[in-house]
């Protein structure tokens, strides 16, 4: 049982990483600052039932997840195969190490490669269902149980969304890459290739981690 | 002996520190002899880390935390209700 007197002190350090994932949330800086100010004024009426020495910061993402997902309502159906593309595993990877990247050197790196807006609007153009974990993973670094707590999803269903929506997002990257002519424009309509009905990660079904 | 789909199909579970100990070191010693392998490890690595420094930062807004201060501060009675 967690006292509402200490959740200033320890929640209010977690407003930066809540604010930045508000902002790519919400896509909106003004709806990102209402989502952090209310998922504050959430945690702090529901504070008693955070267990003192779990994961606070967890315990918040799952508040500002379900506050951004009710007052947004934002869409948790799974889209279509055409709408999200599909495109080879190692697409992103492919074109850039085969690519003779125009104006540049081997020394750039991929930091150098795409500016700061282009990986926003890559994450932030995948849809909700994709993005929330994608985000939670590769810019919060939080583990897959613990965003199947966020999101409350199997870990399963955590891992394929993951592996979708990275894919997406790689694929976006290439497209930014190409039009700014950093890339040359593919040779083909794009190696797209069938879900391997092998791959376990292309099914939403329970994947058991090896051990 | 761990091949190049094994250890591709493990990659993303690989980088998020996910693998159990045993099916990391397959892929350990699968990268260790394959060096193209290797190269698609390291670039993924590399834009996890991209990703993560081009979309974790955003300046507070200036006045945020001193509104939210103020609206929990305005709870006198503690019942976790303002006023």
């Amino acid at each position: 049982m967690a006292d509402r007197a200490d959740f200033a002190e320890q929640a209010m350090p977690f407003a930066e990483q809540l604010y930045g994932a508000a902002v790519r949330m919400t896509r909106n800086r003004a709806d990102a600052e209402d989502l952090v100010q209310e998922t504050y004024l959430r945690g702090y009426r529901s504070f008693a039932t955070f267990e003192a020495g779990t994961n606070l910061r967890a315990w918040l993402f799952r508040i500002l997840t379900n506050t951004f997902i009710n007052t947004y309502h934002a869409k948790q159906r799974r889209p279509a195969e055409s709408e999200l593309g599909d495109v080879d595993d190692l697409y992103l990877y492919r074109r850039i190490s085969g690519a003779d990247l125009a104006g540049r050197s081997a020394e750039d790196t991929l930091l150098d490669l795409f500016t700061d807006d282009e990986v926003k609007q890559a994450l932030e153009d995948l849809p909700e269902i994709f993005r929330l974990p994608v985000l939670l993973a590769d810019v919060q670094d939080f583990s897959y149980k613990d965003i199947a707590e966020i999101l409350d999803i199997p870990i399963g269903t955590v891992m394929s969304r993951l592996h979708r929506g990275r894919k997406a997002m790689r694929s976006r990257l290439v497209d930014y890459a190409t039009t700014r002519g950093i890339l040359p424009p593919a040779a083909e309509p794009g190696p797209s290739t069938a879900p391997d009905p092998d791959r376990p990660h292309d099914h939403e079904t329970e994947v058991h981690l090896h051990g | 002996m761990a091949d190049c789909d094994d250890a591709l199909r493990e990659l993303d579970t690989f980088l998020d520190g996910e693998l159990s100990t045993a099916a990391r070191e397959l892929v350990r010693d699968h990268l260790g002899d394959c060096s193209e392998c290797l190269g698609a490890f390291d670039f993924h690595a590399e834009l996890r880390i991209v990703i993560a420094t081009k979309c974790r930062r955003e300046p507070l807004p200036p006045g945020l935390l001193a509104r939210i201060e103020r609206c929990l501060g305005e709870d006198l009675d503690g019942d976790g209700r303002i006023g």
